[in-house]
């Protein structure tokens, strides 16, 4: 977790969030989500009836990963807005980086809201989420 | 009890974390949340498995009903039912925008409810799916003192053609 002392506008942080991601773990999050979209589960039907070249996460399970980030970083429970934009696919066996960069910090008198401008990026340093988040640290 | 109602539970979050690969106890250690005077919460994109508990959501599949993905052959539906505009186009709908805003924890026993509020539609023209039909809905999710407890916009997309990167 950042040093809310320590901080200043411009600070990056990053966090590899998953090395190698497997169908397995699209299923697991397919299962615990309740979306069981073939695109995501199904590699026959993502291939042969929609024509991807294989199945793909849920644009949730990169969100999730990117969520994980930011909680290490800024404190269970601190997160008050959290937003992207999926940008690219991700595919099996991508390993995924979050990355974010602090772009304001407002200190009141007994906590510190900071907000953050975030980026995930897959193996080929190709974003597949930008977004931002706001927290408030006391 | 609205029919959409999510229960939060305990294991259902620890569940989560596990999928998006998250060692934190917080997410499933009482004792530990309870040394840092805390309650277990949940990852701050758990709401999203509230379509577990709404009775009608499409993305799951239906006992005695059936579905689109593979089987004996590569999708589940007849000819005619693949063919309908509704159900080629449901391929392509993507996930474009999440947006959430958190007004209190979610702690296990909580009851959320969601109210979905229909949002703004757009079209764009792109180069790489062809036409896209933006279109956005708001869910407000509230516990059973009706307090706000989390405020989540979506946006999905339909792509005229597949896309792949």
């Amino acid at each position: 977790m950042l040093d809310i002392n320590k901080i200043q506008v411009g600070d990056n942080f990053s966090e590899e969030v998953v090395d190698n991601l497997t169908r397995t773990q699209i299923v697991q999050y397919a299962g615990v989500s309740g979306d069981y979209n073939p695109i995501h589960t199904d590699e026959v039907f993502a291939k042969e009836v929609v024509g991807y070249p294989s199945v793909f996460a849920h644009g949730m399970l990169t969100m999730g990963l990117t969520g994980k980030m930011l909680t290490n970083l800024l404190g269970d429970g601190n997160l008050k807005k959290f937003g992207v934009r999926f940008t690219n696919q991700v595919w099996p066996g991508d390993s995924l980086t979050t990355k974010a960069t602090i772009t304001e910090i407002n200190k009141e008198s007994e906590k510190t809201i900071i907000t953050l401008e975030v980026t995930t990026e897959n193996q080929n340093k190709i974003a597949v989420i930008t977004g931002s988040a706001t927290a408030t640290i006391s | 009890m609205s029919k959409k109602s999510m229960p939060i539970e305990k294991g259902h979050i620890m569940m989560f974390a596990r999928a998006i690969g998250d060692k934190n106890p917080i997410y499933y250690d009482d004792d530990y949340a309870s040394q840092k005077n805390k309650n277990i919460i949940a990852p701050p994109t758990f709401i999203q498995s509230s379509a577990q508990f709404d009775p009608d959501y499409f993305l799951r599949p239906k006992i005695g009903e059936p579905w689109f993905g593979s089987g004996k052959t590569p999708t589940g539906l007849v000819k005619s039912e693949e063919k309908s505009n509704e159900e080629s186009s449901s391929n392509n709908i993507l996930h474009a925008e999440q947006h959430f805003e958190y007004h209190l924890p979610v702690c296990p026993g909580d009851i959320l409810t969601p109210t979905s509020i229909p949002g703004k539609k757009w079209e764009k023209e792109s180069k790489r799916a062809g036409l896209l039909k933006f279109s956005e809905s708001v869910t407000e999710y509230r516990n059973e003192k009706g307090e706000l407890v989390i405020t989540a916009k979506s946006v999905g997309v339909v792509t005229e053609k597949t896309v792949e990167n």
